[in-house]
């Protein structure tokens, strides 16, 4: 008998490994879709009429936009980063550690590099979606709909694929789910200071709207909002950019990291 | 030694540490093709991370490892996708039915469209799944969880199918139905390495038996030949109080035999070539436990 039967050499990042993840999760989110798509659009949908109409009712302009629109817009960036970091935290913890799903998966013909690809991908395809929820609300609250924002749910694709990818880094780093909350406190909520989804950043002080420029969630706030408002070409390319850089560096970071977890 | 085309299987001077711990330890190991081997040890002994190191998702510190002719962990990829593994630990999708479980597998093995099928069904037939497909896993019997884990492992025909306890925690009676599935694929012609620390186990489904104890392989053998060499025909056991257990092991050893104590009683090896002993207790054939107790001093389920 001859050994080896494969006469195609396997590469790195090949489609039918991702599909394989993908169908998984697709096939997998049958099962939990209500309380995945309630929680990532309730969530910033109350946030979208509180803020709006609490605050809307103190502001009536931010910027020279009304307050709900400018925070409807703002909420979208919300939406994107929670229905991306936290399953890419949670969810990931939670297969690699409690379900080994990995370690199925990982004894196909799958590596870690398309393992964490192809979470990261479903994660950002679901970001993409969940993020236009609140834009419907707002549109429905009197945001005017543009032809601009039929962009609204790549950016929040791409957006979401670097949180994911950023959240799976966390659950390959940290050794137990109860230290998420540092993370989540450190990290996540003050990434809404310096953002400007709630209020502009030009309120701050010089040096905080210097550190927005490095912050992801700032860069998906402004394409969002000049997706409903209008584009700015030269900063919108930039804030596009900045996005690109951000998903690829926490893409290749979440596969190094979980190649460190998964394989001894 | 099988020559290089009839090897499923090679593991040549390999050592996994683990900081201080060296949890593999220089073990050679060969599969024959269509043959299947046993790795037999205790808890510890190095099976699952030796396992691990099967589908790459442990890289040897030193040493050679070949899987169905690629050479891993470089083309580990290529390996995996002409194997089946059955982990020690269930991770089976819970909320999934038993249909969905095959069926994304069938996907990650990269079976084409119009093979996925096919191949759910067969795996369902040959785990007597089929009545339960639509059968949500969290709501399936030990037994059953570890008949779809084989059939999981089984969906893409692999030639070789790694077997990682692949009975712990199970009853008898689920144990012999899977003692009989595992063996019908050794009928078929698939090459099968299984990880146990269940004696009988290894006698029942393993053409060739390797033993490790702390990461090395102590012996390899067909199970009978190991039992001769090691154990003899016969084994004297002997039950009594632990002063009497004492005297037999030193009469014993005196008249150049040797004991294993397994618990209440002592067990004298190799009985049968001994003349002018006196000693009171049952006679049995020697096993393959009395074979891995004198190796290795440790004791075994």
């Amino acid at each position: 008998m001859t050994v080896g039967t494969v006469t195609r050499r396997l590469h790195r990042l090949e489609w039918p490994a991702l599909a394989g993840v993908l169908y998984r999760e697709m096939i997998n989110f049958s099962s939990y879709w209500r309380s995945a798509t309630f929680s990532s659009t309730v969530e910033p949908t109350i946030y979208l009429l509180a803020f709006g109409f609490g605050f809307g009712s103190l502001v009536s302009k931010v910027g020279g936009y009304d307050y709900v629109e400018f925070v409807g817009t703002g909420t979208v960036a919300t939406a994107v980063l929670f229905s991306s970091v936290f399953p890419g935290m949670f969810s990931t913890f939670v297969k690699h550690r409690f379900q080994r799903t990995y370690d199925a998966i990982l004894a196909a013909p799958v590596d870690t590099e398309e393992l964490v690809t192809a979470e990261a991908l479903w994660i950002a395809i679901r970001a993409g979606v969940y993020g236009c929820a609140p834009l419907i609300v707002a549109i429905v609250f009197g945001l005017d709909p543009r032809w601009q924002m039929v962009f609204i749910p790549a950016i929040g694709f791409i957006s979401g694929y670097g949180w994911a990818a950023f959240g799976i880094t966390v659950a390959a780093t940290m050794k137990s789910i109860d230290n998420f909350s540092y993370v989540i406190s450190a990290v996540v909520t003050p990434l809404f200071l310096v953002a400007g989804t709630f209020f502009p950043i030009s309120g701050l002080p010089e040096w905080a709207q210097h550190l927005a420029q490095l912050n992801p969630l700032y860069h998906t706030v402004q394409l969002v909002r000049h997706a409903a408002f209008g584009f700015d070409a030269a900063a919108d390319l930039w804030n596009a950019a900045a996005l690109l850089i951000f998903g690829v560096a926490a893409w290749r970071i979440a596969i190094w990291r979980m190649s460190a977890r998964l394989i001894l | 030694m099988a020559r290089q085309a009839d090897i499923a299987l090679r593991m040549r001077g390999v050592t996994k540490r683990f900081g201080p711990i060296t949890a593999v330890d220089g073990l050679d190991l060969e599969v024959p093709a269509g043959t299947c081997v046993g790795l037999l040890g205790p808890n510890g002994a190095g099976k699952s991370t030796t396992m691990k190191m099967l589908t790459a998702q442990a890289i040897a510190d030193e040493g050679e490892l070949e899987v169905l002719g690629f050479r891993l962990p470089g083309e580990s990829k290529q390996a995996r996708a002409e194997c089946g593994v059955v982990p020690q630990l269930d991770n089976l999708d819970t909320t999934l039915t038993v249909e969905q479980n095959l069926r994304v597998f069938a996907w990650l093995y990269r079976l084409g469209r119009h093979e996925r099928t096919p191949a759910v069904e067969r795996a369902l037939e040959i785990a007597n799944l089929g009545a339960r497909r639509d059968t949500r896993v969290d709501e399936l019997s030990g037994g059953m969880r570890r008949r779809l884990l084989i059939a999981r492992a089984l969906v893409h025909r692999p030639r070789l199918v790694l077997l990682d306890e692949p009975t712990v925690g199970l009853d008898p009676q689920v144990r012999q139905e899977l003692w009989a599935l595992i063996d019908s694929l050794r009928t078929e012609g698939v090459s099968i390495l299984m990880s146990t620390h269940y004696i009988e186990e290894a006698e029942r489904l393993a053409d060739t038996v390797t033993i490790m104890s702390e990461g090395k392989a102590v012996v390899t053998g067909r199970p009978t030949d190991l039992v001769a060499a090691h154990a003899g025909r016969e084994v004297l056991e002997v039950y009594g109080p632990p002063a009497r257990l004492a005297e037999v092991e030193q009469t014993a050893v005196s008249g150049g035999l040797r004991t294993r104590r397994t618990g209440t009683s002592v067990a004298v090896v190799g009985i049968e070539g001994a003349n002018g002993f006196d000693l009171d207790g049952a006679r049995r054939p020697a096993n393959l436990e009395d074979v891995f107790v004198l190796l290795t001093g440790e004791d075994i389920e």
